[in-house]
């Protein structure tokens, strides 16, 4: 048979003939380099490929061999704490290969071919087992417990099975047919993994962020789209949930950005402590890096990888944070890709199948029964980062995230430039998950927390009206009542939603701290309503005290806050005292 | 075995066809993507050009001089077996050089150390390094407001008009490493006009500054398409300066929009679909090639800190150009009309200026310990003064809160006295200086950003004392 050899290379693109009985998305090596691509078109037997590796050098006649799989990654232990690329390559193995600078053409395993685990079997021999059982257990991480499962659609009984210490490629169990299970399993990035059966959301995914927690709850298993231009701290907000937002293991996915940011969170994740469990963060996580200047198509696999692994940790019944930064960089991947291979466009220039692509990619978020015994629930929750071009939420990205996301936190350039961090406007911004998550608020946070949720945002929104009017009239041409009202939401604004995610006790809030801060701020409009109608002028008022006393129990350390907010208590009930 | 990569020149005679700055020939053999080639054309100076598509029907090349008058059936087309490199070294240091590193000076081409190509290969993130080390620009906006850092890449977003490459070049002569490190800089100029350059060379010419000084120059008058080469010979070199020799080393790159432009020029002439405002779909791939050649690696002492100089169109922060490097860069320095027509110098608008790696610069050990806390405060008394200013053009200063009073007294202050220095040159202590003693005009309990520790410590930083005009 002759052998396929490119006929064409533009771009990220190259064409191979002839290429034969080739199936859609099999991954071939392109070229003297070998170079990892996919096949993306099929016509008659030319086979069209999108190059995850930089295609500058590659020739005409050069080879293109088959590999007959799909963009595949290993599933085993030792992947929380890795730091991978787009298509699953360790990148310190990389640099460790080729030095500060990335080469073309190098292949390595996803998971450290050497590395040896100690396996517990659960599963006795003479046992059935199918598709999703849990074999046996591995410790990962000090207190993580990795879950061996049978990889889904095999199963059989089980002839025999081995405790001791094994690599991932090792063969811990075999089957009655001969199959053999080892502790790691191979999965095709782009198709998701099977589940019992979907859960509805009854709990919120607790951010450590009061604007959200309090006003915009997000869900485990659910999925918020985060946009913002550039300057409103989405990077900022991605990464503080990744150090402090409330889940078993984290997948980041640094798609299309700042290699320097990229540099802070491997600087900043090698040296913080989970505040859940204390153990360092980086133990319960996974980073994919594919920054802006590494090559586009491997940027399209970067989503798929990271959420494959998040299932999959989901299925041994944890609860996953799938962090996106930012899906836009995605999109253009694809826009980038359909437009080398000169497809009609739609709206912006972007594929027609743009909308579909994200909905399935969204779809795979969600709280799940897994399949196999013994029952397992888990969850993927899916945060993606926008990017809209000039700040526009009218655009595709956007757009079709809003259709399938259960929450929108929309992020403000103005009020960015007020330094109102983070920038999250409350006018535009909001969540499906609220009703289905008052449950737990009310019994984890306190009984009125709905109440106080509300009051809240009732009150920044007459503080917007009040301010309208104020830039017509004058602020002292208001009444008394609406001058207290501009300041409760100056204190809202700067001591509850507003946090500093550099300052050590203020970059995370508990739900305790939340709540306490949201009751203060209604005591202090309580209080100043009951002064301004025992007749007390507004002027009168000793605001000064109070705005210290909010900004002491914000930034308290976790073991002077009980104290921090007696005294604001007090602050609020002498406000009105000469 | 012959190595298939080594470089094998062929030489065609003719192509097919010619549409504006794109070469069309037909098949070639084992022709790579971004080959170098040379095309010649009788009684006609020699172009160079870059394969951009290789297929087996049609090769597509890209000229990067001017075409006018070539004929494509006549010329004789070198397809070098190699992309294109550059020469580096640090005898470059000192020369003023084409876009694509010919002598400008009158001087023989330099030898260098090495040949490189100059597409560069991404730094791999795990060795980089987070950029934390601050630069001392000597202008109080960017020092005090929005730090620059070692590794950082900071545009400054300027507009027809306004003093961007000033100010960039008032940066290149007064910028001073921490600990008094080896320091360098590359300019390389994209389709500036002539005026423009003669700002930043005729400067530099008497003084000692170009001696450690690489100027890359393609001007408005050279051809477009080089522009897409010069960013990249620059920054080719500034990375072995920098990681070679050890050398920190500062990139100004201007204008990047006119670099923008030379890459719509030439997808429309590929006939390819256009994106935002006619921009191609990959604008912001092909920018973060440029940008991201910035950094720090974990070993070694050089860094690559990168100034890139955007103009406005219409002064629209929304145009994908400066959209687009936003997202990529870590923050920008904004120029502002109505500053610099009161005569504030440099006219930086420090509200929607920002510098993303700032806070990893600044503070105990690198600049002042309550530098965050100067900054925020200030900020915030500035844009309530803004906002203030707004409102008392419709109600008048009589209508304003007293707080709201002051802090549009406080605008005008900080403009003048902070933000405005002429062309001297002012270090950090005499900018937090200068931010205290105007923070000490407002009554202390609106000063909610500033904690009593840092307010007590002020100004026990040896600052100088000298009041500015």
């Amino acid at each position: 048979m002759t052998e396929a050899r490119i006929i064409r290379v533009v771009g990220a693109i190259a064409e191979a003939q002839p290429l034969r009985d080739v199936a859609l998305y099999e991954l071939v090596e392109v070229g003297e380099r070998r170079l990892l691509g996919e096949v993306i078109r099929i016509q008659d037997d030319i086979a069209t490929i999108q190059v995850f590796e930089e295609t500058s050098g590659l020739g005409l006649h050069e080879p293109v061999r088959r590999t007959r799989s799909s963009l595949t990654t290993q599933l085993g232990p030792g992947l929380l704490g890795s730091i991978l690329d787009g298509i699953g390559r360790p990148l310190p193995g990389l640099a460790e290969r080729s030095g500060d600078f990335i080469a073309s053409g190098m292949t390595l395993p996803t998971l450290d071919p050497e590395a040896a685990w100690s396996f517990e079997p659960i599963v006795k021999p003479g046992a059935t087992v199918s598709g999703g059982d849990v074999l046996g257990t591995v410790e990962e991480r000090p207190g993580m417990i990795h879950k061996v499962l049978v990889p889904p659609g095999l199963g059989g009984r089980v002839a025999e099975i081995q405790q001791g210490t094994f690599t991932v490629s090792d063969t811990v169990a075999t089957l009655d047919d001969g199959t053999g299970l080892s502790l790691s399993h191979p999965w095709t990035i782009r198709n998701r993994r099977p589940f019992a059966r979907r859960l509805p959301g009854d709990r919120p995914f607790i951010t450590g962020q009061r604007v959200f927690d309090l006003l915009f709850p997000g869900d485990e298993g659910g999925s918020v789209a985060v946009p913002g231009g550039f300057g409103t701290g989405k990077t900022v907000i991605e990464q503080s949930l990744a150090k402090y937002a409330k889940a078993d293991v984290m997948v980041y996915i640094g798609c299309g950005e700042r290699g320097n940011e990229m540099a802070e969170v491997l600087h900043d994740f090698g040296r913080l402590m989970d505040p859940q469990t204390g153990r360092p963060i980086m133990d319960r996580t996974v980073l994919i890096v594919n920054t802006s200047n590494m090559p586009v198509a491997a940027r399209d696999a970067s989503v798929y990888l990271g959420m494959t692994i998040a299932e999959y940790y989901r299925d041994m019944g944890y609860h996953v944070a799938v962090l996106a930064d930012s899906l836009s960089r995605w999109a253009e991947a694809l826009r980038e890709i359909a437009a080398r291979l000169q497809e009609m466009p739609g709206e912006e220039g972007y594929p027609t199948y743009l909308a579909n692509r994200m909905s399935h990619l969204y779809e795979r978020a969600g709280r799940v029964e897994s399949q196999g015994t013994p029952t397992r629930t888990g969850a993927v929750t899916f945060i993606s980062a926008i990017s809209p071009p000039g700040g526009d939420f009218a655009e595709p990205v956007t757009q079709a995230s809003l259709r399938v996301a259960g929450a929108l936190w929309a992020l403000d350039a103005s009020l960015a430039h007020q330094r109102q961090f983070p920038a999250v406007d409350w006018d535009t911004s909001y969540s499906l998950y609220t009703d289905g998550t008052t449950e737990w608020f009310s019994r984890e946070g306190g009984s009125d927390w709905p109440e106080l949720r509300i009051e809240t945002i009732r009150l920044l929104q007459r503080d917007r009206e009040l301010r309208e009017i104020a830039g017509l009239v004058g602020v002292d041409a208001l009444e008394d009542e609406d001058r207290l009202v501009l300041e409760g939401a100056t204190i809202a604004r700067e001591f509850l939603i507003g946090q500093n995610a550099f300052h050590p006790h203020d970059a995370f809030s508990t739900v305790a701290k939340t709540y306490h801060l949201a009751k203060l701020l209604w005591a202090f409009m309580r209080t100043g309503e009951a002064a301004l109608g025992g007749d007390v002028s507004f002027d009168k008022l000793d605001l000064a005290a109070v705005r210290v006393a909010f900004g002491a129990v914000k930034t308290a350390a976790p073991d002077a806050l009980d104290q921090r907010i007696e005294d604001a208590e007090h602050a609020i009930a002498q406000m009105e005292a000469p | 075995m012959k190595r298939l990569d080594a470089p094998v020149a062929r030489t065609y005679s003719g192509a097919a066809s010619a549409a504006g700055p794109l070469l069309f020939v037909r098949p070639t053999r084992r022709a790579k993507l971004g080959e170098w080639v040379r095309i010649e054309g009788e009684g006609q100076q020699d172009r160079r050009g870059q394969v951009i598509d290789v297929g087996t029907e049609i090769t597509v090349i890209q000229v990067f001089e001017d075409t006018l008058g070539l004929r494509p059936a006549e010329a004789a087309i070198t397809l070098a077996g190699e992309t294109a490199t550059t020469v580096v070294g640090k005898d470059l240091l000192g020369r003023a050089l084409t876009g694509t590193g010919a002598p400008l000076d009158g001087l023989p081409p330099s030898i260098g150390e090495a040949r490189l190509p100059i597409w560069g290969a991404p730094i791999n993130p795990v060795r980089r390094q987070h950029p934390s080390d601050f630069i001392e620009t000597g202008v109080s906006a960017i020092d005090g407001m929005n730090t620059l850092v070692r590794g950082q890449k900071l545009p400054v977003f300027s507009a027809p008009g306004l003093p961007g490459i000033e100010l960039a070049a008032d940066i290149v002569e007064n910028a001073r490493p921490a600990r008094g490190e080896p320091f360098a800089v590359v300019f390389a100029a994209m389709g500036i006009t002539e005026r423009e350059t003669e700002t930043f060379v005729s400067r530099f010419r008497e003084s000692e500054v170009m001696q450690r000084t690489v100027l890359f120059l393609n001007q408005a008058s050279d051809p477009t398409i080089e522009r897409l080469l010069t960013p990249r010979v620059a920054l080719t070199t500034a990375e072995h300066l920098a990681f070679t020799h050890g050398i920190h080393v500062l990139v100004v790159m201007a204008d990047i929009t006119h670099y923008a432009e030379a890459l719509r020029e030439v997808a429309a002439a590929r006939e390819e679909i256009p994106g935002r405002r006619g921009y191609p779909g990959y604008m912001y791939t092909d920018l973060a090639s440029l940008f991201e050649r910035a950094g720090v690696l974990k070993e070694g002492n050089g860094s690559v800190t990168q100034l890139p100089v955007v103009s406005l169109p219409d002064g629209d922060m929304t145009h994908p150009i400066p959209d687009l490097t936003g997202y990529i860069t870590e923050g920008q320095i904004v120029l502002s009309r109505e500053l610099h027509q009161r005569g504030v110098y440099p006219p930086v608008d420090v509200l929607p200026s920002l510098s993303r790696l700032m806070n990893a610069g600044i503070g105990e050990g690198s600049t002042v310990p309550e530098h965050r806390e100067w900054a925020d405060q200030l900020y915030a008394v500035y844009a309530r003064g803004r906002e203030a200013k707004l409102m008392a053009a419709i109600v008048g200063s009589e209508g304003l809160a007293p707080g709201d009073r002051r802090a549009l007294d406080f605008v005008d202050a900080f403009e003048k006295k902070l933000i405005h220095q002429s062309r001297t040159r002012r270090s950090l202590l005499d900018t937090i200086q200068i931010g205290w003693s105007l923070l000490e005009t407002l009554p202390r309990d609106e000063l909610t950003r500033i904690s009593d520790t840092a307010w007590e410590s002020r100004g026990r930083d040896d600052a100088s004392t000298e009041v500015p005009r």
